[in-house]
């Protein structure tokens, strides 16, 4: 097998982007024929085959991007020379190839590190990772002992191809308490200085930049949600049971915010100079807090999905945030906004616009509450506040209250099948 | 010096003039020809690049037709972006074996060339940081984006000299939200051939080309 690597495309470029791959796995190629595409400062350079043969892996994803001398390709030459493999780059040299985003480590990590068995090529890495499989605990099969894709594969059969750590919905993974720090020692320093990760750095900018940048102004309404919660209470355990996940209130807020959406579509706007920019498309993103951290994917089309396929999307984009699995292309694109506090008890919040929205929608706690119901008599029913910031500059206050109101409308009177 | 030929191909249609690229690209990986230097002006047309994304288009494609404006689908990097007639468009043929087997340095080199040609006609231009391309002022007023294949370059640079800017609102230039500008706006009064013609020198310039006057007339 032939080893096809990262170039380096010039003295300073420590990295490219695979962009497109132009064969697939078992295509011959020709010497010299182009095998894939890739990009680094806007220069778009075809890489080809070194050698006659056929393509038999492909270790990089179209959209990844990865260090230079990292193996791209393998390709088995014609001539069948597969034992002269030349010059294989070290496993250590080439560190599992990752998405351009992450800021800060990925949870998932193996609980005892015994160094497995020869060189592991990025492929193997990263299954290992999503998978959470110690390495050490696989025989090799490769050569020298080396730890092939398929061994994993094996392996994974074996285990009963357990899922990997269940996705979970949108609320946050079970929150540690945070460590009480013992007081420090008479005579230790009075600060500690930590950069801050690039995450950090980035929302931080956006958080200032879309309060200098737009009007907030914040609305609440008050909506009882008893008739979602009888639903919720009711499917449950059906739910669960058919589709491996839990449903939440969340998705019953998306459906009917893409509604009310639909109907004002002001508030799926964006502001572009002195232009008012109307997306025909709703695609909503959706808060997901990380450890120290928060990222807001983007469910596209979110008026063609039922509770379901919402629920799904939010089960997806959440866990994968969380994994920092996500592509590019996943976070950005958003025209409205969705953030769930409620899940840490929050009863309302003023949320921040997500630039360029010129809307978000916040829901607090779902609490039950004693209220004055029909007939003037107090019922106890099941209660939440939905906040509604958006940019004065465009959206007055009687449209946000329209808005927010019929997204609770929608809510108070749920008639739609879920299942 | 080695020499680079100079083709000034006037108005061309953005297929006809891909094609003549990639045949010019063979011809050259052959080593059937030398370096090329292609200065023409496309019709109005909305490219988009491999990194592109459908998002940075803000009109469809039917609205695009009505406008009179043709869409590519292309294999240079970069996002989307529009050419029209006043924008000088540059596709060097180059063989970067016998330069610099540099990426960062030829994308930088263009741009170099083109802040001189803006310094000549007064037009104080530079580079953002973490950005391509050439602005002024936070504006952008000339895109870059390139192929290549076996160190031979294709596509190139589109300069800004009097192209009617309203017509950039259908896209997101590159993914930006950065204003474009051009050196009409900036104040200067400089023809297309006029600023054709001075790229070439100081492309030449940089690039230790000799711009190979005879063939500055026009191909028909």
């Amino acid at each position: 097998m032939t080893d096809v690597v990262m170039p380096q495309m010039g003295e300073s470029i420590t990295e490219g982007t695979l962009t497109k791959w132009l064969k697939q796995v078992g295509d011959t190629v020709e010497r010299d024929e182009p095998l894939f595409e890739i990009s680094t400062d806007k220069v778009d350079t075809e890489i080809p085959s070194p050698v006659e043969g056929t393509l038999r892996e492909m270790l990089v994803e179209e959209g990844e991007t990865v260090e230079i001398n990292t193996v791209v390709a393998r390709v088995e030459s014609a001539d069948g020379s597969g034992a002269a493999a030349p010059a294989e780059k070290p496993a250590a040299e080439t560190p599992a190839a990752e998405s351009p985003a992450p800021a800060t480590p990925v949870p998932v990590a193996p609980a005892t590190v015994t160094a497995p068995k020869g060189p592991l090529s990025p492929l193997v890495r990263r299954l290992a990772r999503e998978h959470n499989i110690d390495l050490a605990q696989l025989q090799g099969t490769g050569s020298g002992g080396r730890i092939t894709k398929s061994d994993v594969e094996a392996y994974l059969a074996a285990r009963g191809a357990a899922p990997r750590a269940e996705a979970g919905a949108v609320t946050p993974p079970a929150q540690t308490p945070e460590r009480v720090a013992p007081p420090p020692p008479a005579g230790a320093p009075k600060q500690r200085i930590e950069p801050m990760s690039n995450m950090r750095k980035k929302i931080a900018e956006h958080m200032v930049f879309s309060k200098q940048t737009s009007a907030h102004v914040t609305t609440v309404h008050r909506v009882d949600i008893t008739m979602v919660a009888r639903i919720r209470n009711g499917l449950k355990a059906q739910f669960k049971e058919r589709y491996g996940f839990s449903l939440t209130y969340l998705p019953f807020v998306l459906r009917a915010a893409a509604q009310a959406l639909r109907e004002y579509p002001l508030v799926n706007a964006s502001i572009d100079g002195s232009d008012i920019l109307y997306h025909n498309e709703i695609h909503i993103g959706i808060a997901v807090a990380l450890d120290n951290g928060l990222i807001v994917p983007v469910i596209r089309n979110a008026d063609g999905l039922s509770i379901v396929g919402l629920q799904r999307s939010v089960v997806d984009l959440a866990g994968r945030a969380r994994a920092r699995k996500l592509k590019p292309e996943e976070v950005t694109g958003g025209t409205f906004s969705v953030t769930n506090f409620g899940s840490f008890g929050s009863l309302f919040a003023t949320p921040v616009i997500n630039q360029p929205n010129v809307a978000i929608l916040g829901i607090g706690a779902v609490t039950k509450e004693p209220v004055v119901v029909a007939g003037d008599a107090i019922g106890i029913r099941s209660m939440a506040y939905l906040s509604l910031t958006f940019d004065h500059r465009l959206i007055d206050g009687a449209l946000a209250d329209r808005f927010t109101q019929r997204v609770k409308q929608i809510l108070e009177g749920w008639t739609e099948q879920v299942l | 010096m080695r020499k680079v030929e100079i083709r000034d191909l006037g108005r061309l249609g953005y297929a006809e003039a891909y094609a003549l690229q990639k045949q010019l690209v063979g011809e050259r990986q052959r080593g059937e020809i030398g370096d090329r230097l292609l200065l023409l002006e496309h019709p109005r047309v909305i490219t988009m690049g491999r990194n592109g994304s459908e998002q940075n288009l803000r009109a469809s494609r039917e609205e695009l037709e009505r406008l009179g404006i043709e869409f590519h689908e292309t294999d240079r990097g970069g996002d989307v972006t529009y050419h029209g007639p006043g924008q000088l468009i540059a596709y060097p043929i180059l063989d970067l074996r016998e330069w610099k087997c540099d990426v960062r340095a030829y994308v930088n080199a263009l741009e170099q060339a083109v802040i001189e040609v803006l310094g000549e006609f007064g037009i104080k231009a530079g580079r953002e940081p973490g950005m391509r391309g050439v602005w002024v002022n936070g504006a952008k007023i000339a895109a870059i984006g390139v192929h290549i294949s076996r160190w031979i370059t294709s596509h190139g640079l589109a300069l800004n000299v009097n192209p009617e800017l309203e017509y950039f609102r259908y896209i997101v230039p590159c993914g930006l939200k950065k204003p474009v500008t051009s050196m009409r706006r900036e104040g200067s009064q400089a023809s297309l051939s006029e600023v054709s013609e001075t790229l070439a020198r100081r492309f030449g310039a940089v690039f230790e080309r000799e711009p190979a006057a005879a063939e500055l007339e026009k191909v028909e």
